[in-house]
């Protein structure tokens, strides 16, 4: 079973308040997506799991949703990848080193990538849908004996696009199986084109076992799942992230309510089996 | 070296043919071979071939004034490229370059309809074939054409905390209405 946040009705004292982190470095990732290294002010670390994310604040403009990306349970900053695409986080991208930020949580479940110890893992990743599978793939080779294959099925939409190339390297050295497709190429560019649930049929792994997370914008969530079903995965062993329009992330507000589950609690990382009768539910 | 007509049944795209059909199919089949660069058609040229890929990648491909040069969709070992020899006017409407040195097998498309045209159950089986290569392709292109991980229809505020950025209300916050 997925952890489910402790306590729906018995929440932390301050729990909207949010600790102070300050920016320690920066990496521009791609033309609009950077990653943020933050240290916590007080000294104290954010303890995570995979997959969880936490209420972002750039003090003065608003707050926002972000997956964590670094891996857990390691000595390091926090590291937040964020798209710049709104207000938040065009303020978020224009945060100089030395400057603090507001972070609340972490919230939510995460991958529970243990629950696939000796099966294939198969990670799905659409767009920035990568950043918040890092950590469960940082936590897979960490443990790299306790699993089976591994395998990265990676699509975004060009390859400027692609995150952590460097990594991406990295991990196909240490035997991750990592296929990546773009949705438009150039000449130049010689590597696949096509959707990412081309890539399942090509993957090597064991379909009666394996456990798969997926990643990325809904729609492209809804189609890997269904592919990865009609190769044999039952959908128990299929898990999502789910999308939703978040606000309080302790499921005060009820603006992540997704018919009987809050996101920000029940998810944002749920069993496929789950949710696939209410996706694709319209006005729900 | 094993010959066409033991090679095609451990394609893909002819698994589950019945064998004696894919010996008549077989016989339309050379193997073809391409270096890195080569094309195996140009946009307006006569579509006489349908190939399915051994080995390599071929990258499909059109031009525009604009643009330029834009891969629209690439093909590897397993796939198969070219449906322009099944429909009239039996031109090809995209490049294809290999971009990496590729085997495969080409079918000549005269040839292939001649023998649909004779015995329509081999027809049948050929097109049930093609039709579920072509759905794929399909469903495909048009959920590649919602630009999911494009900045202005993307909605998921965890992935790419968007419009709908779940921004606590704020003078500044503008840009917080979903398009």
């Amino acid at each position: 079973m997925l952890r489910q946040a402790e306590g729906r009705h018995m929440l932390p004292g301050g729990a909207m308040v949010p600790r102070l982190f300050r920016l320690t470095d920066r990496h521009q990732d791609t033309a609009d997506t950077f990653t943020m290294m933050l240290e916590p002010t007080d000294g104290v670390p954010l303890e995570f799991i995979p997959g969880q994310f936490t209420m972002m604040s750039a003090f003065g403009v608003g707050e926002v949703p972000i997956s964590v990306s670094s891996p857990a349970k390691v000595d390091g900053p926090l590291q937040h990848t964020v798209r710049d695409v709104g207000s938040v986080t065009h303020a978020l991208a224009h945060t100089q080193i030395g400057d603090v930020v507001g972070i609340r949580g972490p919230y939510g479940t995460g991958w529970d990538v243990e629950d696939g110890a000796g099966a294939d893992i198969v990670l799905v990743a659409g767009g920035i849908g990568l950043a918040p599978l890092r950590p469960a793939m940082l936590d897979v080779l960490r443990h790299r004996q306790r699993y089976g294959r591994v395998v990265l099925l990676y699509g975004t939409r060009t390859p400027e696009d692609l995150l952590f190339p460097d990594e991406l390297k990295r991990w196909e050295n240490l035997g991750v199986e990592v296929l990546v497709t773009v949705d438009y190429g150039t000449p130049s560019w010689t590597g696949r084109v096509g959707l990412v649930t081309t890539l399942i049929a090509r993957a090597g792994f064991d379909p009666r076992s394996a456990l798969a997370l997926i990643c990325g914008p809904e729609i492209m969530m809804r189609f890997t799942a269904m592919a990865l079903i009609k190769r044999g995965l039952s959908p128990d062993r299929v898990r999502v992230s789910l999308e939703r329009n978040m606000r309080c992330g302790v499921g005060l507000c009820g603006h992540c309510q997704y018919r009987e589950l809050f996101v920000c609690l029940d998810g944002p990382v749920l069993p496929y089996a789950r949710v696939a009768g209410l996706i694709g539910v319209r006005e729900l | 070296m094993r010959t066409i007509e033991q090679y095609l049944p451990d394609h893909p795209f002819f698994a589950g043919m019945d064998p004696k059909a894919v010996a008549v199919v077989a016989a339309c089949a050379t193997n073809v071979s391409f270096k890195t660069g080569e094309f195996l058609f140009r946009e307006g040229q006569s579509a006489d071939q349908f190939f399915v890929v051994r080995r390599g990648r071929v990258a499909l491909q059109v031009h525009g004034p604009a643009a330029g040069t834009m891969v629209v969709d690439t093909a590897d070992a397993g796939d198969v490229v070219g449906w322009s020899w099944l429909v009239p006017p039996y031109r090809w409407l995209f490049d294809a370059r290999a971009v990496e040195p590729t085997g495969a097998v080409s079918f000549d498309g005269a040839c292939l309809r001649d023998k649909c045209e004779q015995d329509s159950q081999l027809g049948y089986e050929l097109m049930k074939l093609v039709t579920h290569v072509m759905f794929n392709r399909l469903v495909a292109a048009r959920v590649r054409l919602l630009d999911l991980y494009g900045t202005t229809k993307s909605t998921n505020p965890l992935l790419s905390p968007l419009l709908s950025e779940t921004v606590i209300s704020h003078p500044g916050a503008t840009d917080a209405a979903p398009s």
